[in-house]
């Protein structure tokens, strides 16, 4: 408990912890939708694709503004979407293969301008090499504010489009039938993921970021039956990874920040697929275990309402 | 005149060049049970979906009460194949049934305790009150298609669009499903259906689409549900077809 307080007495430190809360918060909320639209990995795709544009935003202006990469990160998310369309469209390849192709395209693409940038003259100050992994270290506090208003606005406007969301995520086929535009839905999910992303890149970096989006909201779904629960949950937990993350990192030397955050929120998804409660493995196997011991005593088995349809 | 329910004219569909429905012409009747006949591949579904404007069409024109599609939304009811959605999606039955009052909520207000209310009452008529509260994929196949049905009915249309409501559901939700579909026509309403058995064809619909990428024929069950339109509709596939018309003799009886 010492180490908690500590934890607090530090400015600098209190402004890294709110910084990777709000971040697991933001992806949480973002990454259940994402999960159920089932696209876990178009936030791998738009994290790795986020890379090329921060790169040259960088490179055109000469300035480390969030805002600049976060249009920067934006154009390249919409021309990686694009390309990801274009290819299923005009192929046969299906939409996974497409997926790992323009990811690993813009990747490369990006891992390329990073080097330039990195041998340049500004390139040493930059910061721009602690992109793919993330330093929370490096954060200050206008960075934090800029986060806590970006979070904020994603959370609001998650709030805002909720039933839509929960529309097009469920039945996307109705949605259009009501009249509903999917498409431009579908576009603003987007727009809000790379958001995230971006806002995410300082403190985790583009290589984990899909990992902060979607692990959380993997493991509220183990907890609940009920969307309004799991997005709240997935918030919950994302922020606690980044709270458990951060508090980790300050124990020993050399140890970062950012993966921590992803780690803690991979021991959550362990807890999670253990011991959450009907859908985890051990409620399952109990349940088993239950059915058996009725079907050996009373020589027949459970009724319908006992064990749930099957 | 009063304008028909559904008019399609000069509809043509296709995915990546091969012609799924070609040069499609159909006028419906209004407050009839119209089912939606032919082979796999014949472009049934696409149909109803080319109808709602889910797919994207070639050429023609869709008037829906002599209006436009996009005009006339909340006057359409869907019911889409129970394989399109994912049903370990985090939500309950009543959930799903309020969804169908979303249409009518538009952007961003939120469903409340009319909705509720106008979605139990469908649940009720569907027979599923006792399961409001029951996670979707808890429930049987059967279930889950009157959920659907339920759905559509609070989406409180005069044309209905139902995609093979009958398929992989038991005799008992079969006749629940056909008995509602009976009161929704007594209410003037018009159904289409898409529908693969030709056995219960007779007994069930008032009207039917022969449909084979082309329309063969359309118009009441009586004067068109007949072998030799059926050998049109399913051409080439006789051994098939010979059966199903024998079955379609015990079906009408």
């Amino acid at each position: 408990m010492d180490s908690l307080r500590e934890l607090f007495a530090d400015p600098n430190t209190r402004w890294i912890i709110m910084g990777c809360v709000l971040l697991g918060l933001s992806s949480g909320v973002l990454g259940s939708f994402a999960y159920l639209r089932k696209q876990a990995l178009m936030g791998d795709a738009l994290a790795h694709a986020a890379l090329p544009g921060i790169c040259i935003a960088f490179m055109l202006t000469g300035s480390k503004s969030i805002v600049l990469f976060l249009i920067g990160a934006m154009v390249s998310g919409i021309l990686a979407t694009l390309g990801i369309g274009a290819v299923t469209r005009h192929s046969r390849i299906k939409a996974d293969t497409a997926l790992a192709i323009v990811l690993s395209v813009f990747f490369g693409l990006g891992i390329v301008l990073l080097t330039q940038i990195q041998h340049s003259e500004t390139g040493n100050q930059s910061g721009l090499d602690k992109f793919l992994f993330g330093q929370a270290a490096t954060m200050i506090a206008s960075d934090v504010t800029t986060m806590a208003v970006i979070s904020f606005v994603l959370v609001f406007l998650c709030a805002l489009f909720f039933k839509e969301f929960k529309l097009l995520a469920f039945d996307s086929g109705f949605a259009r039938g009501m009249g509903f535009p999917v498409a431009l839905l579908d576009q603003l999910l987007m727009l809000l993921i790379v958001v995230t992303v971006v806002v995410g890149i300082q403190a985790v970096g583009v290589v984990l970021m899909a990992a902060l989006l979607i692990t959380p909201a993997v493991s509220a779904r183990y907890w609940t039956e009920k969307l309004g629960v799991m997005v709240t949950l997935a918030g919950l937990f994302g922020a606690l990874s980044g709270f458990v993350g951060t508090w980790i990192s300050t124990l020993g030397d050399n140890l970062p920040t950012g993966p921590l955050c992803v780690l803690a929120a991979t021991l959550w998804f362990g807890i999670s697929v253990l011991f959450a409660p009907r859908r985890g493995l051990v409620a399952k196997a109990m349940l088993r275990a239950r059915a058996k011991k009725a079907i050996r005593t009373e020589g027949k088995p459970m009724t319908a309402s006992e064990g749930g349809a099957l | 005149m009063k304008n028909a329910p559904l008019r399609i004219s000069g509809l043509s569909v296709a995915y990546q060049k091969k012609p799924v429905l070609r040069d499609i012409a159909l006028e419906v009747p209004e407050g009839k049970l119209i089912g939606i006949i032919g082979p796999n591949g014949a472009g049934k579904s696409t149909l109803i979906k080319a109808a709602l404007g889910l797919v994207p069409r070639l050429s023609g024109e869709v008037a829906i009460y002599g209006r436009p599609y996009a005009e006339q939304r909340k006057l359409i009811g869907y019911v889409p194949q129970r394989e399109s959605v994912d049903w370990d999606f985090p939500t309950n039955a009543l959930d799903v049934v309020m969804m169908g009052r979303y249409g009518h909520l538009g952007w961003f207000r939120r469903p409340g305790a009319n909705e509720r209310r106008i979605a139990m009452e469908c649940l009720a008529k569907v027979g599923m009150a006792d399961y409001a509260d029951r996670q979707i994929s808890q429930l049987s196949g059967g279930q889950q298609q009157r959920v659907f049905l339920a759905r559509a009915l609070a989406q409180d249309a005069q044309l209905y669009f139902m995609d093979e409501p009958f398929v992989g559901v038991d005799a008992a939700t079969e006749k629940a499903i056909i008995a509602l579909l009976n009161e929704l026509k007594a209410q003037g309403k018009t159904v289409l259906v898409v529908h693969h058995d030709l056995a219960t064809v007779k007994e069930y619909f008032d009207w039917v689409v022969l449909l084979n990428v082309e329309l063969i024929q359309a118009g009441p069950t009586a004067d068109v549900f007949t072998a030799a339109n059926l050998q049109r509709t399913y051409g080439g596939r006789l051994a098939i077809l010979e059966r199903n018309d024998h079955e379609t003799g015990i079906g009408a009886r």
